[in-house]
Order: C-alpha cells, then structure tokens, then sequence
C-alpha cells in the first residue's frame, strides 16, 4: 500500500543510545531535585507491545517498526500477559506495537481484557484500518468500546506525510471519518484520542492550544471530530536519534530538554504508574526503555511468567538520558503532558 | 571576532542583566506577559513576532520564533505569509516615502 514509505531504514542490531552531551546524567537531576530513586506507585496501566511488524515506516519512530520486522508477540505469551493481568487490579490494558492490530493475537488480547472488565486502549496508526485484511477491524474496536489512540502530527499532508510516509495522510482521513461514522470522537463512550508529535527537532507547544488548533482545522478541513489530543515529545532514541545526530540538531535538542526539566512533570511521569511488557514477555519499566533493551531492574521479576504486582508495584525505575524527554516544559507521556 | 553574529550568543541573552538586574526581571516579567495566551492565541502572537523579526532583521529573533512557531502548530505556508507582511510592510514604508520626495521636489522645482 502507498503508506509504506521506502526508508532505507535496516533493524539497529543493536539499540542506539543518546551518546555523551555535557549535562548532568538524568539520575543527578532526579536527586538533586530529591527525587531519587524513582520508584513505581502501583500499576494503573498495563502496557503490551504486541511486536514491531507495521504498515507503515515512520521517520520518527521509536520502535524502529515497519513491513520487514518479524519480532511478534505469540499466543503463549499473550495468555501469559492475560493470567498476570488477572492478578492485578489495574484498570487499563494499552495494546501498542508496531501496527498491534497486525498481531494475530489482538483481538485476543481485547477481548480477554475487556472480558476482565478492564479499559482497552488501541494505539493506533489509523491507515491499519484501510487495509483489506482488515476491513472488520474498526467495528471490532466500536463493537467492545476500545478507546483508539491515532498518531496525526499535523493537519496537513505535507508534514504528516514527511514523518509518516507519502500518502499516509490522505488516507488517515478517510479512517477518521470511518471512525467518527461508527461513534467515535463525538465526546460519548467511543473515545477517539490524537497524538500530535513534532515534526522535527522542537519541543510540542501548549497541549490545550493544540487540540483547539486540531479540533478547529479538521473540523473546517475535513468534517473530523476527536475528543483530545495528547501532545507526545519525540525522545532521543531510535529513528529519531539518528535524525537528530544525521541533522546536526542533537546537541541543541538535548540542551532544550535538560533546561526544560521540570520536576512536577518528573513526578507524574508514565513509568511510575506504567508496566510495559515486550513482544517477548519481557518487562519494562516504558515503552521506550523496551527499545532500548533495558528491562526492569533493582532486582524485581522481568519476565511477565514471573509476574508479581507486589514487587512490580513498587519497583525503582531504571533511568537513563532519554528520560529527560518526558521530563521536559509540561511532561509528556503516552497521554500526554503530565504536569 | 571573525563575525557579529554567533547563535550562541542568543543563549547568552541573560547576561544583558548582569549590570541593570533589576531592569532586567522588569523585561522578562513583561516579555513573559505578552507572550501569554490573551485574546490573541501564542500561536498569532508567534506569528507576528516572526513577521516583526525579520522586519528589525534579528538573526536571534528568527531562530528563536521560527522555532516558537512550529512548535505552537504554525505551517511554513502561515510562516512564509507573515514575512511576506513584514516585507510588505517595510516596502511600503519606504515606497509611501516618496510622497515626500515629490513634495520635497515639487517645492524645490520652478
């Protein structure tokens, strides 16, 4: 389909990490602000990341997704994901990937968790929605009150289509309308949620003043309706690492977080009310510190076999440079600005 | 100094208050006050100082509010209009001049 973009992006055998800068490391700033270590405060969302396989091959993107990766969540671990989510309390499952609802075990996952009365958010690229495959997919979501998250940088193709891939806009569009048709983004129980992320090497302005922005324009462009856009700050790993390096802009984007640091928003940040759990079964602290390979640490279970809400609820954090993206002006989150 | 300008300078901006502190908290309470959202939207009020920076040509200015407006949802087909309004704006300052080069020569001419 057009929404495959021909990057000539090849798996990272290894996961880049944001090299030296001259700033203090993360866990320095966390104490001198009295707030280290970092540990979790129980677990509100429990996060599966079902595999980096995706329609799409995103400039930005963290996971380093797209057609050709084969890492993919298989039934066993799904069931495991299902057994340990039983014996927690928290009240959303967060179903992310890659495309997640490329996954076989997807639907799987929904159900199980909304069969466990749980909250299921779908993260969503929205042109998975077109595919033929697929066709079903959107009244899946609709028919189990799946909340779907979509990425939409910008309300014009131009810049979407930079980040996202040529035609990905245009298409984006089309499931949007699909969506508000089935109920979705009218403010009722069908919550249709945007991500809006810089389109380059800047920081995300005011939340509020985006999703006005966004509400305005593709209203008037678009007959689109949603209910509330989450402004994302891209972190210094993965695709987006290697732009800021290739660009020359890493320096100064670095600079822009450390200085933006703020500790109500180090505070509230996801992780400390977060479980991620990889494609794999492994367990971590984000979806970020996923790609980079950093499990859970300090000694508690890694593995989603293992699985203890007792000692994950209250596990220290691992932190590392990237942090300081969340951290940064208003705090950003996979829901937003946290502070 | 090879050259006026270095971009690094704009990070050095507080200096400016080393000598004059309390001048200096006065500009920044102010600068922060009009910034703010008010009945014009960060978003505008990005806008026009990208038009006013480059109508006083302030390398610092145009790096900072280029920034400022992407990241407060502007397009680059918004930005490049409201350079044209400055340009425009400092092309008729000086073209409505010439009224008074033709009463300047209407009064010195026979």
């Amino acid at each position: 389909m057009a929404a495959i973009a021909e990057l000539p992006i090849a798996p990272a055998a290894t996961p880049l990490r944001p090299p030296p800068f001259g700033q203090p490391s993360f866990a320095r700033t966390l104490a001198d602000h009295g707030l280290e270590p970092l540990r979790a405060d129980g677990i509100e969302v429990f996060q599966i990341n079902v595999g980096k396989l995706c329609n799409q091959t995103c400039s930005h993107c963290h996971v380093d997704a797209g057609p050709h990766r084969t890492e993919r969540m298989t039934r066993g671990t799904a069931e495991a994901c299902i057994r340990a989510l039983e014996r927690t309390s928290a009240p959303i499952v967060d179903i992310t990937g890659g495309a997640p609802e490329l996954n076989e075990n997807f639907r799987y996952l929904v159900d199980a968790s909304r069969g466990l009365d749980r909250h299921v958010i779908d993260r969503c690229n929205l042109t998975v929605l077109l595919l033929r495959s697929q066709r079903d997919l959107a009244g899946f979501l609709a028919e189990r009150e799946v909340e779907v998250i979509a990425s939409l940088p910008y309300f014009l193709a131009e810049r979407t289509d930079a980040q996202r891939g040529e035609g990905v806009f245009d298409q984006s569009i089309e499931a949007l309308q699909l969506l508000n048709r089935l109920g979705y983004g009218q403010g009722g129980r069908l919550r249709l949620n945007l991500v809006y992320n810089p389109t380059g090497a800047f920081l995300p302005g005011d939340q509020d003043a985006l999703e006005r922005e966004f509400k305005r324009e593709l209203d008037r462009r678009y007959d689109v309706r949603f209910d509330r856009l989450y402004a994302i700050t891209n972190l210094p790993i993965s695709r987006f690492l290697d732009f800021l390096l290739a660009s020359g802009n890493y320096e100064r984007y670095m600079d822009r977080l450390v200085n933006a640091f703020n500790p109500a928003a180090a505070e509230a940040v996801m992780c400390r009310n977060t479980l991620s759990v990889g494609w794999d079964g492994r367990l971590y602290d984000c979806d970020f510190n996923q790609m980079l390979d950093d499990t859970v640490g300090f000694g508690a279970p890694n593995h989603i076999t293992d699985f203890s809400e007792a000692r994950l609820g209250r596990r220290r954090i691992v932190t590392g440079v990237h942090c300081y993206g969340c951290t940064a002006g208003a705090g950003s989150s996979c829901g937003g600005t946290t502070a | 100094m090879s050259h006026y300008y270095d971009d690094r300078d704009l990070h050095r901006f507080g200096d400016i208050g080393k000598n004059a502190p309390e001048l200096w908290k006065k500009f920044e309470a102010w600068y922060s006050a009009t910034f703010a959202e008010g009945a014009l939207t960060a978003r505008e009020k990005a806008l026009i100082a990208l038009g006013v920076s480059h109508a006083v040509q302030c390398p610092y200015c145009i790096d900072a509010w280029s920034e400022k407006c992407l990241e407060t949802g502007s397009n680059l087909d918004q930005m490049t209009e409201a350079v044209h309004v400055a340009g425009a704006i400092r092309g008729g300052a000086s073209l409505v001049h010439g009224v008074q080069m033709r009463n300047r020569t209407t009064g010195l001419s026979m």
